[in-house]
């Protein structure tokens, strides 16, 4: 009897002291979720355009120069220790600050000052006759943002899986049907226009198989409107693929279901 | 053993299953431009071709067919056929296996192909509607009639095709009453004329004794009731197209004006004129019974039928103004349904049921329009110097409608035309007719 009273508490003893040293290991891992940084990918071109050294070595000297300048001009004991010939005639010094000036215009160069300036020298500073050199750049931006998915890493990649197309994604699809679906325009507008296919795609946006999801209805009676439209959004697809469709991420979209609702356009 | 399968269950559904949602894609808009078509021309072998010289004088049908059913996709303004040129294959061996490439590279979503023979005298048409993009036929018929008929063999092709492709019923295989003008403003002679949709085929009903006005085609068949002027005074008629049988609908002791048939062709709705008021009347063309209508002090006219028959619209200056009423057919609920600035008259309900065409006056111009039945959704086609008097195509969807022209300083220069119009108001387009023309009115299919 003592002998099964002493194994029992000792087993007891036992799973009290695992219990014990157990539970504060697990309360002091929390989940600790890293907060989401968001990391801009640039694309890091074959050829920079940083100024070379020497240049741009000259560049931080004439901005020194100007800054010099102009405190050399705001005190008046600066002029007064200056030797009476090497002050310099009132054109000579107009020239020099113009020569500064012009530098500015130069859009290699403008870009330091800018960002020092005030933002109503920014104002001062923007160039209407500039505005397509401006223009050419957000391109080029919206080119770099474009290329971001192609540099996201596996580790992104799967953070994306689960979740649909992104909105831009998704507009250049729509655009690119858009473009392909002769809407049939003798459909009756007060029925329901809706065709739903599903399509499975090959990583490069081309059709494997397409399926109308409800076939049923194009051999019903009364119902030939369905047929045309379901074949008017079959050969928007034929006439499209391959679909611009995203180029990662292709688990996430191999299998897509696209809805062609025709009474947006034939309610006008 | 057992312990070990339920622990391999337990897991199985523990470990997570890597999932993925259907992503879906609404498409709400397309691009409304003309479906790129090709209509190859219809082939024709040597016999036939040989027979078809004798019977009809005709080098090449197959082509000419073709060109009908061309003209007709184009005038509809919903495809838009490509030039022959660019076909890569032969018309007798597309007809048998198109190469569904070489059509798709001239960027034609669909193929027409066909083939003409002749048996025994009788003009045997066949042919098919290809998928192009599906590379699969959609479609393949024949029809057997008397060569004369050829052009209607290329109409009901055409209405076969558009039928298929846009989900409603063609209009192509169907004429046009109308009054043939000649002759100087003053002196106007006016005569019953009747031609294909197309502008072909063109014959006059009447000799232009008399006046003629408002012709209109019974849409259940080959009737047409008008106006005349009789002993100066407007007289409804009656007309049998195929046999030239023509009478007075009974004998009203005033004038009677703008008759229309109900849509089983068994009344005639018009208008009767006594002492200076004007109101709506039936008669039953069976036993002549005249039934009244409206019974207001305001001129009431232009009387139309809904497709079912339960409702009429018409003009009224009840109110004042010159508006759009509807009513039951039996006359009661009166409701007024236009509301816009400006006088609307001629209304004219859509054989699909959703829409009254009318014609408007606002600031001294004409407007050809449509509303919906209750009066909402005012959309106005088109505006000109001076335009009225819409029909409706069979199917609802095109309006034909006449308009004039300014006469210059020395009074020349004035013409009637018919146009038609369809119901984006894109598609506007002179209908081709021998003479001047007005008052057009648009007969049902005729292959029904």
């Amino acid at each position: 009897m003592t002998r099964n009273v002493i194994i029992s508490s000792t087993f007891h003893l036992i799973i009290i002291f695992i219990t014990a040293m157990s539970l504060p290991f697990l309360t002091k891992k929390p989940i600790d979720l890293p907060p989401i940084v968001s990391v801009e990918l640039i694309q890091i071109k074959d050829i920079t355009s940083i100024p070379f050294a020497p240049k741009a070595k000259k560049i931080i000297e004439e901005v020194k120069k100007k800054e010099k300048l102009v405190s050399e001009q705001a005190p008046p004991k600066v002029v007064k220790k200056e030797k009476p010939d090497a002050v310099p005639l009132p054109d000579e010094k107009i020239e020099k600050v113009k020569k500064i000036e012009d530098k500015k215009q130069n859009p290699e160069k403008i870009d330091n000052k800018v960002k020092q300036v005030s933002e109503f020298e920014k104002e001062e500073l923007f160039d209407p006759n500039n505005i397509a050199a401006l223009i050419d750049k957000s391109k080029e931006d919206v080119g770099e943002t474009t290329d971001k998915p192609n540099k996201i890493s596996q580790d992104q990649d799967r953070t994306v899986d689960n979740i649909g197309l992104s909105l831009s994604e998704e507009d250049a699809l729509k655009a690119q049907i858009f473009g392909c679906w002769s809407i049939p325009l003798g459909l009756p507008y007060n029925e329901n226009l809706l065709v739903r296919i599903k399509l499975k795609l090959k990583p490069d946006g081309s059709v494997i198989k397409s399926e109308i999801l409800d076939h049923a209805r194009m051999n019903k009676p009364g119902q030939g409107f369905y047929k045309v439209l379901a074949e008017s959004a079959l050969r928007a697809i034929q006439l499209c693929q391959p679909l611009r469709v995203p180029t990662t991420g292709y688990e996430r979209w191999k299998d897509l279901q696209l809805n062609f609702d025709a009474r947006e356009m034939l309610e006008g | 053993m057992m312990i070990f399968f339920r622990y391999l269950l337990i897991l199985i559904f523990l470990v997570p299953i890597n999932s993925f949602a259907l992503i879906e894609v609404d498409i709400s808009r397309g691009n409304l431009a003309p479906l790129p078509i090709a209509v190859s021309p219809l082939s024709l072998d040597k016999e036939s071709k040989n027979n078809l010289k004798k019977l009809l004088k005709k080098e090449d049908l197959g082509s000419e067919i073709s060109i009908v059913v061309e003209n007709n996709l184009k005038m509809s303004g919903l495809f838009n056929p490509l030039n022959k040129d660019s076909f890569l294959q032969k018309p007798d061996i597309a007809h048998l296996k198109p190469r569904f490439e070489d059509w798709a590279l001239i960027k034609a979503q669909a193929l027409i192909t066909g083939k003409v023979t002749v048996i025994d005298e009788k003009l045997r048409v066949e042919f098919r509607l290809w998928d192009v993009l599906a590379a699969k036929e959609m479609m393949a018929l024949a029809f057997t009639t008397v060569p004369s008929n050829w052009r209607r063999v290329g109409h009901i092709i055409t209405d076969k095709i558009y039928e298929r492709l846009t989900g409603e019923k063609g209009y192509f295989d169907t004429r046009i009453i109308y009054v043939a003008e000649e002759g100087p403003k003053t002196r106007r002679i006016k005569k019953l004329g009747i031609m294909d949709q197309d502008g072909f085929n063109t014959k006059y009903l009447t000799l232009g004794n008399e006046l003629v006005l408002t012709p209109r085609f019974n849409p259940t068949n080959q009737m047409v009731t008008y106006l005349s002027y009789f002993r100066n005074l407007p007289r409804v008629y009656l007309l049998d197209i195929e046999t030239g049988i023509q009478e007075v609908v009974g004998d009203f002791p005033g004038m009677t004006f703008a008759p229309r048939f109900s849509p089983d062709g068994k009344k005639i709705i018009m208008s009767f004129a006594k002492d200076g008021n004007s109101d709506i009347y039936t008669m039953d063309l069976e036993n002549r019974i005249v039934e009244r209508i409206t019974n207001h002090p305001s001129i009431d006219t232009s009387p139309s039928y809904s497709p079912d028959g339960k409702y009429i619209c018409f003009n009224s200056d009840r109110s004042g103004y010159q508006q759009i009423y509807i009513m039951k057919s039996d006359g009661s609920n009166v409701k007024r349904i236009s509301f816009g600035k400006g006088l609307y008259g001629t209304p004219v309900w859509s054989p699909r049921g959703d829409l009254i065409a009318f014609t408007k006056l606002h600031k001294g111009k004409f407007y050809i329009g449509v509303m919906r039945t209750n009066g909402k959704g005012e959309r106005l086609l088109t505006e000109n110097f001076y335009q009225e008097a819409p029909s409706w195509s069979p199917n609802g969807r095109v309006l034909i409608f006449y308009r004039e022209t300014k006469t210059d300083e020395k009074g020349e220069g004035f013409s009637a035309k018919l146009w038609s119009i369809d119901l984006t108001g894109y598609n506007e387009r002179l209908v081709e007719t021998e003479t001047d023309a007005s008052d057009p009115s648009w007969s049902s299919l005729l292959s029904n």
